[in-house]
């Protein structure tokens, strides 16, 4: 009897591993170099994945603070993203029904970007991946040489895209642009972000 | 403690209290469907947002420059159905070029 039987075959668990290692790396990594790029350290950069662990809302934090934003757009910024895993997280509560210390750690791998409840693995390569990024990032000196400073805008708009599903969403991410580019002049640094959640809002409150 | 350190712990306690509270609420106190709406359309909203500013902004102005070249190769690829990390790469080479130029 052979012993291909899917869950054990190492050759299909290399491959799922690798399908979800790559993308969580090189996005991790493009995170952890991001960070480095908008002064932050290395500690501060992995704690940002440990502890926060929402792809979105960390970068969002690094991309407002690098842009010389004040603490509270960045933190305004970053826990408005972050309402969706929360969202997230009430309709996949009655699914998993995790209590004690499994809810606490079940909440803190929940996001929305990959399959919902992520998984440690995710969360691993995640982690290691930022570390990677940051202390690559370390070393190559100027970002912009390396693209890094149109890396970071790419992951947004790669974030953003699988999102443009219908008309009005198409209609408030192309008004959110112009409104955020308008502001820029005026208002202090991060405020132009913040600002379009109003547009959501507004939006959003008629079907 | 530094600006940086406090963006980030409050962002890494409440992103994880947003968490932890949608596990613990009952599901019919925000499943209704205007918080759904405006649930879906945040995102869209900071996002396009973020790609804008980090796209054209420096400082307090608007710029055209490297980072457009590569945000728009990024578009593109996006457009022709790439993945996450080839679309990533993209941008950073074509802007990187741009800037060495």
């Amino acid at each position: 009897m052979s012993l291909s039987a899917a869950p054990f075959d190492k050759r299909v668990v290399l491959r799922d591993s690798l399908a979800v290692a790559i993308p969580v790396g090189t996005y991790g990594a493009a995170f952890g170099a991001a960070a480095i790029g908008s002064g932050f350290s290395v500690l501060q950069t992995c704690l940002l994945s440990l502890l926060l662990f929402s792809g979105a809302s960390q970068f969002a934090v690094v991309g407002v603070m690098g842009a010389g934003g004040s603490p509270l757009s960045a933190i305004a910024t970053g826990s408005l993203l972050g309402l969706r895993n929360g969202l997230y997280g009430l309709r996949m509560a009655p699914i998993l029904s995790l209590h004690g210390v499994r809810k606490f750690i079940g909440a803190q791998l929940t996001i929305d970007e990959s399959t919902g409840v992520a998984g440690i693995g995710v969360y691993f390569f995640w982690n290691l991946f930022t570390l990677i990024g940051a202390v690559g990032a370390n070393s190559i000196g100027d970002p912009s040489a390396w693209g890094l400073d149109a890396a970071v805008p790419a992951a947004f708009l790669g974030l953003v895209w699988p999102r443009l599903v219908d008309t009005k969403s198409k209609i408030v991410g192309v008004i959110a642009a112009l409104l955020a580019l308008l502001l820029i002049p005026v208002a202090p640094a991060g405020v132009p972000i913040i600002a379009t959640a109003l547009l959501a809002i507004a939006f959003g409150w008629r079907k | 403690m530094s600006t940086l350190w406090i963006a980030t712990i409050v962002t890494s306690l409440l992103c994880f209290l947003l968490k932890f509270i949608g596990y613990s609420l009952p599901e019919s106190l925000l499943n209704k469907p205007r918080v759904q709406r405006i649930n879906l359309l945040i995102p869209i909203a900071l996002l396009s947002a973020l790609v804008a500013v980090q796209s054209f902004g420096s400082d307090n102005s608007v710029v055209i420059d490297h980072r457009f070249a590569g945000v728009a190769a990024a578009a593109v690829a996006l457009r022709l159905g790439a993945n996450f990390p080839t679309m990533m790469l993209l941008a950073a080479v074509v802007s990187a070029v741009i800037y060495r130029i």
